[in-house]
Order: C-alpha cells, then sequence, then structure tokens
C-alpha cells in the first residue's frame, strides 16, 4: 500500500506540491493524470524516495521512505520497480545485460537462471532477437519496452510508470498498456501510472487521481471521473479523450449521484 | 549590494567545498565497508591504469630526455656534470613523476570519469541505479577511487623508470657521460626517503582525482552544456589541487 499525507515541495521559488495526499491500495493500480509540468514526475520520486518532500510524509507498506536508513531504504527499493519516462537504461550496456543488471548485482541466481529469467521477461516485451543491440541502437519503443523488461525482472511489488507511452506510436503504446494489465493480472502488483492515454489507461486501472497546479482535485474511479462537475477536471478529460463537449455533460446527469470531484 | 553578492558568494563557496568534503567521507566510509565490488575495481583499475600507461610512458620518456639536456647544460657550467644521474632521477622521483603522471591522468582518466558519472546523472542512470536497491557510491564513486589510489603509483613508477632511462640515452649515448658514473652517481645520492616521499605523493593524487572528478560528475548540471562544464572544471580543480597539494607535502616532507 502507498500512502501520501500533506505532500509539499518546491524548487527553488516555484511551489510544485501544494499538500498532495493519496491513497493506493494493495494490488490496486492507480492513474495519476493532469497537465504537463504540473508535479505528477514529482509525486513518482517522492514515492521511490529520489526526492524528499518539504513537508509531509510518504509511506509504502507502512514504512516512512524517508524514516529509513540506507540499507532499509535499499531493501526497500528492491521490491519497487520504476519504468522511467526517458527509460534510464544504462548506454554502456546492451538489451540483455541492461535487463539482467538488477538481477546480476541483487540476487544470487546463478548465470544460467538470469539468462533464462531475462529472455523470458524480453519474450513478453517482444523483444526477442534484440539482446544484442546496445541502447543507441534501437528505437524509442523499443528502449521503453526494455526498461519496462528491466523493471519487470525483479517481479516486483510496487511498479511505477512515468509516462511509459510517450512519444510512441499508438501500436506499440497499446502493445505496452496491455502489457502491463496482463502482467498486473499475473503478478497483482501495486502501482500507479502516469499516462495521458486516458481511454486505454482507464481500462486498465482501478482509481484515478487528477493533479492540477499541485493540488489533486479528483480521486475516484475511471468512470466517476467522468462525472466530476470539477470545470478544470471536465476540460482535461474532454480533451484528452477527444470527447464532444456534449459527451461529458451527458455521462455527467447519467452518473451524477455517484460523482465525486 | 556590493555587501550582500559577496556574502552570497562566500555562502555558496563554503556550501560548496562543505559538499566536496562530504563526498570525500562517504567515498572513505563506503571504501573502508563491504561489500567490494570487485570485478568494478578490477574494470577501473585496467581503464585508469593500464589504458593510461602508453601516455604515461611517452611522457615520462620525454621528460627525462629534457632533464637530461637542460641538467647537462646547468650542471656543465660548474664542473659537475658527473652528476646528471641523481639530478634526473632526484627530480624525477621527488616531483616531475608524481606530479606530471598525476596531471596525465587527470587529462585521460579523469575528465572520463566525471563526463560518465555526469551523464549517467541527468540521464537519470543514477537513480536508476538506486531504485535497484543498489548505493551509487559503491557501484560507481568507490570503485574508481580504491583504483585511482592503486594505479597512480604504479604509473609514477614507469613514468620515472622511463624517464630516467630517458635521461641515460641523452646524458650517457648523445652526451657521452660515463655509464658507471650516471648510475653509479644515482646509487649515491638517492634515498630510500627519497622514494618514499615521491610514493606519498602519488597515492594522494590517486586518490584526489577521482575525488574531485567523481564529485563534479555526481553534481552535473543539465544537459550536454552542464556536462562539458563539470568536466572542463573537473580537469581544471583537480590540476590546481594537485599543485597546491604537492606545495603542502613538498614544505610537510621537505
Amino acid at each position: 500500500m502507498i500512502q501520501m499525507e500533506n505532500l509539499y515541495k518546491s524548487f527553488e521559488n516555484l511551489e510544485v506540491l501544494k499538500g498532495v495526499s493519496l491513497r493506493v491500495e494493495k494490488g490496486e493500480i492507480l492513474a495519476l493524470i493532469g497537465g504537463s509540468g504540473h508535479g505528477k514526475t514529482v509525486i513518482l520520486k517522492h514515492v521511490a524516495g529520489l526526492m524528499k518532500p518539504d513537508q509531509g510524509r510518504v509511506c509504502v507498506d507502512g514504512k516512512d521512505v524517508y524514516g529509513l536508513r540506507g540499507d532499509e531504504l535499499e531493501r526497500l527499493r528492491s521490491h519497487l520497480g520504476f519504468l522511467f519516462q526517458s527509460g534510464a537504461l544504462f548506454s554502456s550496456l546492451n538489451v540483455f545485460d541492461n535487463v539482467a543488471f538488477p538481477l546480476r548485482e541483487n540476487t544470487h541466481l546463478a548465470e544460467r537462471e538470469i539468462k533464462e529469467k531475462v529472455l523470458n521477461v524480453l519474450e513478453q516485451v517482444g523483444l526477442r532477437g534484440a539482446e544484442d543491440k546496445y541502447p543507441a541502437q534501437i528505437s524509442g519503443g523499443m528502449i521503453k519496452r526494455t526498461a519496462l523488461a528491466r523493471a519487470l525482472v525483479r517481479n516486483p511489488e510496487i511498479m511505477l510508470f512515468d509516462e511509459p507511452t510517450t512519444g510512441l506510436d499508438p501500436v506499440i503504446a497499446h502493445t505496452i498498456l496491455d502489457l502491463i494489465k496482463s502482467i498486473h493480472k499475473d503478478l497483482g502488483f501495486t502501482g500507479i501510472i502516469v499516462s495521458h492515454e486516458l481511454s486505454r489507461v482507464f481500462q486498465i486501472v482501478q482509481k484515478v487521481a487528477m493533479l492540477h497546479d499541485g493540488v489533486i482535485l479528483f480521486v475516484g474511479k475511471p468512470e466517476e471521473i467522468m462525472a466530476s462537475r470539477d470545470p478544470v477536471v471536465r476540460q482535461f478529460v474532454t480533451e484528452a479523450l477527444r470527447l464532444p463537449p456534449s459527451a461529458m455533460g451527458i455521462v455527467d446527469q447519467e452518473k451524477k449521484p455517484h460523482g465525486k470531484g | 549590494m556590493y555587501l550582500r553578492t559577496l556574502g552570497a558568494l562566500s555562502l555558496m563557496s563554503l556550501r560548496r567545498t562543505g559538499r566536496l568534503g562530504l563526498f570525500l567521507v562517504r567515498t572513505f566510509f563506503f571504501a573502508v565497508t563491504p561489500p567490494l565490488k570487485f570485478s568494478h575495481l578490477l574494470k577501473q583499475i585496467q581503464f585508469i591504469g593500464f589504458q593510461s600507461a602508453p601516455v604515461i610512458f611517452l611522457t615520462g620518456a620525454f621528460t627525462g630526455m629534457v632533464l637530461g639536456f637542460q641538467g647537462y647544460y646547468t650542471l656543465n657550467r660548474f664542473g659537475s656534470a658527473a652528476l646528471l644521474g641523481p639530478m634526473v632521477a632526484l627530480s624525477l622521483i621527488k616531483e616531475l613523476g608524481p606530479v606530471l603522471s598525476a596531471l596525465m591522468v587527470t587529462g585521460r582518466a579523469g575528465s572520463a570519469m566525471t563526463a560518465e558519472i555526469g551523464i549517467m546523472r541527468f540521464t537519470e542512470q543514477i537513480d536508476a541505479i538506486k531504485l535497484m536497491g543498489l548505493n551509487p557510491f559503491r557501484y560507481l564513486v568507490v570503485p574508481k577511487f580504491l583504483a585511482g589510489i592503486l594505479a597512480l603509483p604504479l604509473l609514477t613508477a614507469i613514468f620515472n623508470v622511463v624517464g630516467i632511462f630517458g635521461g641515460y640515452l641523452v646524458g650517457v649515448k648523445l652526451l657521452g657521460i660515463g655509464e658507471g658514473t650516471y648510475f653509479g652517481e644515482m646509487s649515491n645520492h638517492v634515498s630510500l626517503k627519497d622514494i618514499v616521499q615521491g610514493i606519498y605523493k602519488s597515492l594522494s593524487f590517486g586518490a584526489l582525482i577521482p575525488w574531485v572528478c567523481c564529485y563534479k560528475g555526481y553534481y552535473v548540471g543539465f544537459g550536454a552544456e552542464g556536462v562539458s562544464k563539470a568536466t572542463t572544471q573537473a580537469v581544471v580543480l583537480s590540476s590546481v589541487l594537485i599543485l597546491f597539494w604537492d606545495y603542502i607535502l613538498t614544505s610537510a616532507l621537505f
């Protein structure tokens, strides 16, 4: 379970998070949506312990991430997978070695078992045959899939996806989201996914949160966001889903009793 | 207004110096506590040590040959050309060997360390290492730090031996000093203490280069410009600190 309580974060004079509180239950995936530059990645980095809040706290499985000492934090992170927006692959290693890296460094598995696991996960992401290629030799979609394979190879209990489909063509974007869905079904990880592919993402998540100007404007089920009364939420969802303006109104009337926002 | 700017600059310098000091403390702490990434250490010894050997060889040879010419010219004026051997050896062992080797390693390997860590930093590769439950200090900085300490005295030894041979070629084969005189006087005047002083210097330079260069890479700015600026700063700062620390050690060990 991931719980954020009243997070505040500023960079020099720019206040990015202004009291964010969110809760993701065990085995649940939350879609974090909102405009670019509103602090979605900053939230993910707080959950992973890569950034320290000015105020507030983040608990993962009941443990305060910032109360953990070096070794404890490393242990917590070894159960966590993070798919970076850029992929963050090691440029000096090929696809196979990138995916094998966390297993070689963090486990005592024999090389034969590592090879088996890596080839298996590369098969899942559709990258068999590209094992010997270096990050500079593969496309953006392949980089994202390699990064996804690297994040998933340790069977993490918590997964954080930072825009896994940005910059990809619709076919590969859908493949990646379908893959996340099927792996979630198999592993049952707890996750947060930052994405602008709302129509597809809404099919794989159990909860949606919208971040705007440093505060959470909406938290609820994907179908409930359509009924939100908040004009900012309505406008964002309408434009992101490319709905006709009347669509939100129609849904609004139909779903009114359950609406949150 | 000026006073405020001066105050802000002083505070910034103080903060950076403190951060540089803390970086060394953390590096040292992780270097002396297990586990040590032995395979990474070997790789770094190969990169900092073995791959620097050709450039050290060439620099050592030319430095020794120049010392042979200059030393002969100066000593001959005072009728002491027989002391060319000890002059070349002492200049190399106590001063030029450690300092020039360190400057060459800074240019060849130090700049590469800064660029490597800097690029890993801004492309989030260091964050990725942290999120795999690994410590980036143990993985990236400590192997370079230990490899520097191990490799630099050995490179300096190569520099000195090749330099002495360069001086021999010029002094003995070209200018006609006796072979026995060159090496005999050298063994009379060079003591173990001189050699130990040179080793102290090269050991400390071996720690200084990875410390400064890794620090500059770890706290790099953004993008290609940030990396190029950090690399330049790393080479300049390391070189200045090598010369400064050389003066301090020479005064202390004189």
